[in-house]
């Protein structure tokens, strides 16, 4: 329990600390676009394919229930609302939990196990701003492009999925899948991913800031980050789901 | 050097009664020792002596618990963090393992301090230093390498490179010789003392390597369970009759 509680506030101090430090005037503009490129433009494969399949996937699964109904003209309107309210941004979430949580963790815990931490402190560099607050911004400036890719990719998917069986022009499917929707579900999916996107940064760079002194701290490191990222990004669209219910 | 010429040095290191400990365990137990200027203190001890918390205590990556350490005349217990900054620009730590940046070339291993520290130089001023350093450590033409293509011994010169680029007047070397074959750690002794003979530095040494104590200790002592067990020149130890000592020196 007290080392539960020693977690708890050396976890707060540091995200204080990150944002002391992201806005003191001295922000690292190049690696902060050189963390964008590898969490953004590096991971568009794996949201690409994910979000297809996401797409495809709901869209097969979903259309047998609503046939019963006779309510199969339902299905592109369904699909984006689930994909854009909820699946996509979650399973995106995660997808990066995985990734780029754990690339972070194993990085910095290898930066950390290997002195080049230290080094830099010693050279004057603050490691903080240098490896950080880069690191957690690109997370939360990355990770809602990378979910609205996902969302429309998978409602591509689903266009794909109705076509395995049936006809349906791209204009018509757009109508009907859009018509749906309203700014008030697009505006709390995009803002929740935010959020997803500080939790998977900070969780990330914590664990590997924080990692011990021997090269298994890296394995452990990276394996925490992607447990505790993806159980917050949970947590985080639980408590999202909660405030946008209350809202609207 | 006689403790004569000490006296009338001024000492750009001055450390008394340092206390550390990790838990329960007590690692430095009141340590007193001096660094004079342009002098090479080897720090000799057993694994787990204290040594390398020493010298990170100095440069404040360590917090000790109690005691005074004064760099260039400034106290470093509660030191402001612009004051630590500034202060840490003058001096040099090597570390075991050369704690090069995995991710960056040998050429932007160097500029990378170079270009926070010294913001007044140019692009061509720049590459000039970074031309300057890797000759000094005989090895000019790995400016685009990037760590994993290099040896052990070759990470450690860029370490050092890395290190003199801005201009320290103190250097801390934590075991340079370690893990490397005979061959090369006497290059790497050489070349130590190179760096003080061209580089005016100061250094404090910490080694097991007997080879690399002869080739540069001006001064030598010996840790022992957390205090100083013995302060002398290299031929003091060498003749000493203490079996402890002796182990080191057979």
């Amino acid at each position: 329990m007290k080392e539960f509680f020693y977690d708890f506030g050396s976890a707060f101090l540091f995200i204080l600390h990150t944002f002391r430090e992201a806005f003191s005037f001295k922000f690292e503009f190049r690696e902060f676009f050189k963390q964008s490129y590898q969490i953004g433009i590096k991971s568009f494969a794996l949201i690409s394919i994910t979000g297809l399949i996401m797409g495809l996937v709901l869209t097969i699964q979903s259309r047998p229930v609503l046939m019963q109904f006779g309510a199969e003209t339902m299905l592109p309107a369904m699909v984006a609302t689930s994909l854009i309210r909820e699946m996509g941004p979650v399973i995106t979430a995660l997808i990066c939990a995985g990734k780029i949580g754990s690339g972070m963790g194993a990085e910095l815990g290898s930066m950390k196990v290997t002195e080049q931490i230290d080094a830099m402190e010693i050279s004057s560099i603050n490691p903080m701003r240098y490896l950080i607050v880069t690191r957690v911004f690109a997370a939360i400036l990355m990770i809602p492009i990378l979910v609205l890719y996902a969302d429309a990719l998978g409602i591509f998917g689903c266009w794909l999925g109705i076509n395995m069986k049936g006809d349906i022009n791209f204009v018509l499917f757009f109508s009907q899948a859009f018509g749906s929707l309203e700014f008030m579900d697009f505006l709390p999916a995009v803002v929740k991913t935010f959020f997803f996107g500080a939790v998977i940064g900070f969780v990330g760079c914590y664990k590997g800031f924080h990692a011990g002194r021997g090269t298994e701290s890296v394995g452990i490191a990276a394996n925490s980050a992607v447990v505790l990222a993806s159980l917050l990004v949970i947590v985080v669209d639980v408590i999202a789901v909660q405030i946008t219910d209350m809202l609207l | 050097m006689t403790e004569k010429k000490h006296t009338e040095q001024k000492p750009v290191i001055e450390i008394s009664d340092l206390k550390i400990s990790f838990g329960k365990t007590a690692v430095l137990k009141g340590l007193t020792l001096n660094l004079y200027d342009g002098e090479n203190l080897v720090v000799l001890g057993k694994s787990g002596s204290g040594k390398s918390v020493l010298i990170k205590c100095i440069v404040q990556l360590l917090e000790a618990d109690s005691g005074s350490i004064k760099v260039l005349g400034q106290e470093m217990n509660g030191i402001k963090k612009e004051n630590l900054e500034q202060l840490r620009m003058k001096i040099g730590f090597l570390f075991q393992s050369g704690a090069l940046y995995d991710s960056m070339t040998v050429q932007e291993n160097l500029e990378f301090p170079l270009k926070r520290i010294r913001k007044e130089l140019n692009r061509n001023q720049i590459e000039d230093k970074v031309k300057e350093v890797l000759t000094a450590v005989g090895l000019p033409d790995t400016a685009s390498k990037m760590p994993s293509e290099l040896s052990g011994g070759m990470k450690k010169r860029i370490g050092l490179a890395r290190t003199i680029i801005i201009d320290p007047l103190i250097m801390l070397y934590d075991e340079p010789t370690t893990g490397l074959d005979p061959i090369t750690s006497d290059e790497i002794s050489q070349l130590m003392n190179s760096i003080k003979k061209t580089y005016k530095t100061s250094s404090i040494i910490i080694t097991h390597d007997i080879e690399c104590v002869k080739a540069v200790a001006d001064r030598i002592i010996m840790i022992d369970e957390g205090v100083l067990y013995k302060e002398g020149t290299l031929k003091e130890f060498e003749a000493s009759k203490d079996p402890f000592i002796k182990s080191y020196f057979k």
